[in-house]
């Protein structure tokens, strides 16, 4: 069926976020940028998501996040095939599908766009978990290309000066592997302003976040995870900022004319741990028919949770804490209050916890935490057990008696 | 040997052991979550560092706060943790390593009763100076921590005399590990394990003794040992299944070697002495054979693993690894492939710490050496 065809809902259309399209432009044109790059000569490095980019955007470099790539993978629902084509290469099952979908995809330039574009250069941050050191090591290999590893140390219960020194040291060593790669001196003064973008993308994100607190939210979850892929791929861009301050104005026009994620929303909930991404629409449904948004998650905060410990006037001193310190790098009890705080900031009636087969570092200690959020917020939990892109790990039959009984509980009915 | 059943009695439970040693010498008792726990503070604390690997039975209690997908030893750990089987310790230590002990750590500190608990967070990395320098200070933060919980100072002499015996141990494992590559079979692969076991658990002065003995017998007695036996080699994470070796054993191999976590991992380099006793601690945990959870050169652990089965000229190498475990899984592809490169064939087996299912392995291993 064609667009002219198509029955058009006024209702729907009215609830669609305009910025959708722009976004897409601005990430089609950069992996476009990105794969072209051995034409234009710049260079690129693979990164982790929890990674220090700024550096790089100062270097003129390209990151690609193959964890981007996963997402993209998972949502054009292409991860079963990659991921047993990993399997048949001899990793295991259990390991994170992320990891075994790019680890494939690299061999066979597979996934939605054809692969990623061949890095340069490898940057691996463990601040979110050990997955990544051991993924990024298996790269180095097949590549055959340098690996600067940013070892965060975990803070269980407190960031130690030891911890702080050693990372701090480390930026540094960032930087002089970045002027061997790229043959060229580092410009701090480019970082410094590098610095600032990023943390004014940061706060332009936390404030789209925010302005679900309203009843009702002008997006969900759902959207925030779509809208999530700038401040991962982009941080410390004009770019970035330019199209939050966009989407922040369509949220507030949105708030100002009572534009509802969920029509009719009843319940608010929380959502934790990383998407399902083969199934965020399926979800999203499944929540609207109950009348239930999902306002908030912990997972796209995560990306501008550390605001507190950056500073505009010395980024790069702050980087440090700033990166050491996010979300999945500290104790379960700091996640568990970071939770609460969390469920109190949003109103939430309900927490959604994604047990996510993939992530151990992001799912196990989710037990203790949902007992924790019931004790202190006296508010229903769920727990489903799936995968963020692995759809063997995901039975739709289980999943719909779980939250329809969720639901019942959470109406009272 | 006589020397040896003593050494196995003595620790065939380990818990009851160490309860055993507490009540005796009114000394306290710290369990140890990995192989990185720095024993030579321990020691010099006047403590008896046990380590944990893995649990006693079924799971029950675990089960409320792990998922089904971590692996046998962290479920374990903690069910014991949980069921009170542990409440003897007086504190645990849990270095930095995988994902799944990381959380561990957190789970058991907000819900276990063994005492205190002292994160000691390690780099991942070791192959730079900043990562050594970070290690030093984690090292002698750990020190301080430890003086803090045990209510006393631990001393450059404690320390010295800690190096002492813990270099005593395991220079005598290394002649003991070299006895097994000269003549395989000569101690019995079930033994050998028994020993290394009998290492993480017993009074480390009490057992340096007792290995001497039977290291020292070892050499003056020479069983002969075996020579049509298929010479393997074993690789891999934590194997807490000593029937493992009667199996490998009645399949027509011996082991002639290991890079165990639960075997020789935690057994090689020795401690610097003359310099200061810390820096040279630190030092020896930095140089050490590393575990997969770090980083030391892209393939640090292949190259290590081909240099060790062709010192022991192995015929076979036979992967253990426990499943859900991802530091071990992550590297077993590059691994294989390094040793087909080499010409020698290898066999992965995944275990479940309790249920090994041997009928399963028995027929693998039979098939594997009939190859070799
Ligand atoms: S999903 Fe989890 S395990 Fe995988 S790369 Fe991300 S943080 Fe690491
Ligand atoms: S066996 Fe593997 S997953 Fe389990 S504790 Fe050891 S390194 Fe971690």
């Amino acid at each position: 069926m064609n667009g002219a065809e198509k029955p058009i809902d006024p209702e729907k259309e009215k609830r669609k976020i305009k910025s959708v399209g722009r976004m897409k432009d601005i990430m089609t044109h950069y992996y476009i940028e990105a794969k072209t790059a051995d034409q234009t000569g710049k260079k690129v490095a693979w990164i982790t998501s929890g990674g220090p980019v700024e550096p790089l955007i100062a270097m003129d470099v390209i990151p690609v996040y193959p964890e981007n790539h996963g997402a993209m993978i998972g949502a054009a629902k292409m991860g079963v095939d990659l991921c047993e084509k990993a399997e048949a290469m001899g990793y295991a099952g259990d390991l994170c599908a992320y990891a075994r979908a790019d680890i494939a995809c690299a061999t066979v330039d597979g996934g939605p766009i054809g692969g990623l574009p061949r890095p340069d250069m490898l940057v691996c941050c463990n601040n979110i978990c050990g997955t990544v050191l051991k993924w990024y090591e298996v790269q180095a290999r097949y590549f055959k290309v340098p690996l600067f590893i940013l070892d965060t140390p975990f803070s269980h219960t407190e960031y130690t000066r030891e911890a702080h020194a050693y990372v701090r040291t480390q930026l540094d060593e960032y930087i002089a592997f970045l002027e061997t790669q790229c043959q060229k001196k580092f410009d701090h003064d480019r970082l410094a302003e590098v610095g600032r973008l990023s943390m004014a993308g940061q706060r332009l994100w936390q404030q789209v976040l925010d302005t679900t607190v309203h009843r009702p939210a002008p997006m969900s979850a759902f959207d925030a995870f779509f809208h999530l892929a700038l401040i991962v791929t982009l941080r410390g861009t004009q770019t970035v900022v330019d199209y939050y301050t966009e989407l922040l104005d369509e949220m507030k026009t949105r708030v100002a004319t009572g534009i509802a994620a969920v029509p009719d929303e009843r319940y608010r909930l929380l959502w934790d741990n990383l998407p399902v991404w083969f199934r965020t629409r399926w979800l999203s449904d499944k929540f609207a028919a109950h009348s239930a948004c999902l306002v908030a998650d912990t997972y796209t905060s995560s990306w501008c949770g550390t605001l507190t410990y950056l500073d505009d006037s010395d980024f790069l001193g702050s980087m440090a804490q700033g990166y050491s310190r996010v979300y999945i790098n500290i104790g379960t009890d700091q996640m568990a209050d970071m939770v609460v705080d969390m469920v109190e900031k949003y109103s939430a009636d309900g927490l959604v916890m994604h047990s996510n087969r993939s992530c151990k570092p992001y799912s196990l200690g989710q037990y203790d935490i949902q007992r924790i959020v019931q004790q202190k917020c006296g508010i229903p939990t769920l727990v489903i057990e799936a995968d963020m892109i692995d759809a063997r790990n995901f039975s739709e039959s289980q999943i719909t008696t779980r939250i329809d009984a969720f639901m019942e509980v959470l109406t009272g009915a | 040997m006589e020397a040896i059943q003593r050494l196995k009695d003595s620790c065939a439970d380990s818990k009851a052991y160490a309860r055993r040693w507490k009540e005796t010498t009114g000394g306290r008792v710290i369990g140890t979550l990995c192989s990185y726990a720095p024993e030579e503070l321990i020691l010099a604390g006047g403590a008896l560092a046990l380590r944990i690997v893995g649990g006693s039975g079924s799971i029950s209690k675990a089960d409320a706060h792990l998922q089904t997908y971590s692996c046998s030893l962290v479920r374990g750990a903690l069910d014991d943790a949980l069921n009170g089987e542990l409440d003897f310790l007086d504190g645990a230590i849990f270095p930095h390593t995988c994902d799944s002990i990381q959380r561990l750590s957190d789970i058991w500190r907000m819900n276990a009763k063994t005492g205190f608990h002292l994160d000691v967070v390690l780099p991942v990395k070791l192959n730079t100076q900043s990562a050594r320098d970070y290690m030093t200070a984690v090292m002698r933060k750990a020190r301080t921590d430890l003086e803090g919980v045990l209510e006393q100072t631990i001393t450059d002499e404690d320390l010295q005399t800690a190096v002492d015996t813990v270099n005593g141990i395991r220079s005598a494992m290394q002649r003991l590990y070299k006895l097994r590559d000269d003549r395989p079979g000569a101690i019995a692969g079930s033994d050998l394990h028994a020993i290394v076991r009998a290492s993480m658990v017993m009074d480390r002065n009490d057992f340096l003794s007792s290995l001497a003995l039977v290291v020292d017998t070892l050499e003056r007695k020479p069983e002969p040992g075996s020579t049509a036996a298929k010479r393997i080699f074993l690789s891999g994470g934590v194997c807490n299944l000593p029937d493992i070796y009667g199996v490998i054993e009645s399949a027509g191999g011996a082991v002639v070697g290991d890079d165990l976590c639960t075997g020789s991992r935690g057994l090689t380099g020795l401690v610097d002495t003359g310099g200061d006793p810390m820096d040279a601690i630190a030092d020896r945990y930095a140089r050490r054979a590393i575990c997969p959870a770090k980083h030391a050169g892209i393939t640090s652990r292949g190259d290590d693993l081909v240099r060790l089965a062709k010192a022991s000229r192995a015929q076979g190498v036979i992967f253990l690894f426990l499943k859900f475990c991802d530091p071990h899984a992550f590297d077993y592809p590059y691994l294989k492939s390094m040793l087909d490169a080499e010409g020698i064939p290898s066999l992965l087996v995944e275990l479940e710490a309790q249920t090994a299912s041997q009928g399963q392995f028995r027929t693998r291993c039979e098939a594997f050496m009939e190859m070799l």
